[in-house]
C-alpha cells in the first residue's frame, strides 16, 4: 500500500498524473519485495524457533542421546524442518503477494484516483508467467537457505542457555544479511536467464 | 573387552586426554574417577564416537574403531552401547514413554505393539510406575535420570556407559541405581563404563577402578588396591580430602 502511494505520488509529480501503479507494485511485489519480506519475517520467526529449539536439544546432549538411540539427528532433525521450509515459504510469498496486490488496488482506487480496471489491465499487460517464476524460484532458495543456517546453527550450538541466545540471534541475523545477498545475485543470474 | 590405547584428545590447544591406555574387561564393572574437568566425558564420549578423539586407538572387539567413518557402520557399533546422560538427556518433546521406547523404534525389530508392554517393564525396573504420560519437564532430577536409564535399558546394550549415575540423587536412591547396575552384570552380563565422584557407589559397584588425572590414567586396579594405595593423589580424592597435591596443583594452575 505504502508502494502504491509512494509510486503513485511521485509519478504524479513527475507526469501529472498517476500512471502504471499497478505494474509498479505488482513487478515489485512479485519478483522482489514479497519473496525477501515474507523470508525476512520467516527467518525471524520461524527460524528463530528451529534454532532455538535444536539449540537446547544441543546443549541438554539430546543431540547426542539421538546419536546413541540410532538416529542420525541429520535425517531425524533437520530434513523435515527443511521441507517445511521449502513448503511454507513459498506458499507464505504468494499470501503476501495477493495482499499487497490488493493492497495496492484499494490505494489506487481510493488515494489516487486510479479506475480499479486501469491497475488490473496495467498488471495484466505487463506480466507474464516468467515474472511470476522469478519471484517464485527465489522463495524457494530462501527457503533453503534458511532452513540450511537455522538448523546449522541450532546444530552447532554449545554453552547453555547464554549458547542458545546466542546462536538464535547469529542465525536470524545471518539468514536476513543472506536473503539480501542472494537476492541480488538471485536476480542477476534468473535475469540473465531471462526470467 | 574394550582396549583403550594411547587415546589422545584436544580441543584447540587444550589438551584434556594426554594418552589414556585402558582395558576394559567384558561383563565387568569398571568405574572411572577424577575430579571434575578430567576428561572423563570426555573419554566415554570417544568411546561412542560422539566426540572424536585426535589420535590413538580404541580397539572393540577386534576393530579399531576410531577409523571407521562410514555412518552404517558407526550406527552399528553404537548399537551395542547404552549412554546414560549425565543429565538424562530426555527428548522433552516427547513423553515419558515415548521417550522409553524411542531405541526400540530405530535399534531393534520389536513389533508396535509391544513397546507398552517393554516401557512399563524397564520403568518398573528402574522403580517408576504410572508416569508414561508425564512430560520430561514435570519430572524430578532423579526421575528424570531413572527415566533415561530405562531408556538405555530398552534397547538392551551389550555394554553401558553411565555418565554419573548417582550424581544428583538422594542416598537411598543412588543406592538403588548401584544395585540396579550390580544386577544388570549379574544377570545379563552387561558390560558397565561407570563415571563417578560418588566413592560410596564405586567401591560398591566397581570390579575395578581407573583413576584419571590431567588426561592420563593415574592407577587401576581393584577398589581393594584403593583402598590400600598410597599414591598421594588417589589417597586425597578417595578420602575426600581439601588438603594433598590435586589442591597444590589447581592452586598453582
Amino acid at each position: 500500500m505504502v508502494l502504491a502511494l509512494q509510486a503513485g505520488n511521485t509519478i504524479g509529480n513527475i507526469f501529472g498524473e498517476p500512471i502504471f501503479v499497478g505494474t509498479i507494485v505488482t513487478f515489485s511485489l512479485i519478483r522482489e519485495l514479497g519473496p525477501v519480506l515474507t523470508a525476512v519475517v520467516v527467518s525471524g520467526r520461524a527460524g528463530a524457533a528451529v534454532t532455538a529449539q535444536i539449540g537446547t536439544m544441543a546443549v541438554t546432549e539430546q543431540i547426542d542421546a539421538l546419536y546413541t538411540l540410532g538416529t542420525n539427528p541429520i535425517r531425524y532433525l533437520v530434513i523435515p524442518r527443511m521441507f517445511g521450509f521449502l513448503l511454507t515459504m513459498p506458499v507464505l510469498t504468494l499470501f503476501s503477494n495477493l495482499f499487497g496486490v490488493i493492497g495496492g488496488y484499494l490505494v489506487a482506487m481510493y488515494a489516487l484516483g486510479v479506475p480499479g480496471e486501469v491497475y488490473m489491465t496495467d498488471i495484466t499487460t505487463f506480466m507474464d508467467v516468467d515474472d511470476f517464476l522469478h519471484g517464485f524460484i527465489k522463495s524457494f532458495a530462501f527457503a533453503f537457505m534458511v532452513a540450511t543456517v537455522c538448523c546449522y546453527k541450532g546444530i552447532s550450538t554449545r554453552g547453555g542457555a547464554e549458547g542458545v541466545g546466542k546462536s538464535t540471534t547469529g542465525a536470524v541475523v545471518t539468514t536476513i544479511v543472506l536473503i539480501l545477498v542472494l537476492d541480488y545475485f538471485l536476480t542477476a543470474i534468473l535475469t540473465a536467464f531471462g526470467i | 573387552m574394550i582396549k583403550i590405547v594411547d587415546l589422545k584428545k584436544s580441543f584447540g590447544p587444550k589438551e584434556v586426554l594426554r594418552g589414556v591406555n585402558l582395558t576394559i574387561e567384558e561383563g565387568k564393572t569398571t568405574c572411572i574417577l577424577g575430579g571434575s574437568g578430567s576428561g572423563k566425558s570426555t573419554l566415554i564420549k570417544c568411546l561412542i564416537r560422539l566426540e572424536d578423539s585426535t589420535s590413538g586407538e580404541i580397539i572393540v572387539d577386534g576393530k579399531d574403531i576410531t577409523k571407521i567413518h562410514s555412518e552404517i557402520k558407526l550406527a552399528a557399533i553404537r548399537r551395542h552401547f547404552g549412554y546414560l546422560f549425565q543429565e538424562g538427556a530426555l527428548f522433552d518433546s516427547m513423553s515419558v514413554g515415548e521417550n522409553v521406547a524411542f531405541g526400540l523404534k530405530y535399534l531393534t525389530d520389536t513389533p508396535l505393539s509391544e513397546y507398552p508392554k517393554i516401557v512399563k517393564e524397564k520403568l518398573a525396573l528402574v522403580g517408576l510406575k504410572d508416569v508414561e504420560h508425564l512430560n520430561p519437564s514435570e519430572l524430578s532430577g532423579g526421575m528424570k535420570k531413572r527415566v533415561s536409564l530405562a531408556r538405555v535399558l530398552a534397547v538392551n546394550p551389550k555394554v553401558i556407559l553411565y555418565d554419573e549415575p548417582t550424581t544428583g540423587l538422594d542416598p537411598i536412591m543412588s543406592d538403588i541405581i548401584s544395585d540396579l547396575i550390580i544386577d544388570l552384570k549379574s544377570k545379563l552380563g552387561v558390560t558397565s563404563v561407570v563415571i563417578t565422584h560418588d566413592m560410596h557407589s564405586a567401591f560398591k559397584i566397581a570390579d575395578y577402578i581407573a583413576f584419571l588425572y590431567e588426561g592420563k590414567i593415574l592407577l587401576y586396579g581393584t577398589p581393594e588396591d584403593f583402598r590400600k594405595t598410597d599414591n598421594p593423589y588417589v589417597k586425597q580424592f578417595v578420602e575426600g580430602s581439601s588438603h594433598g597435591p590435586i589442591q597444590m596443583k589447581l592452586k598453582k594452575d
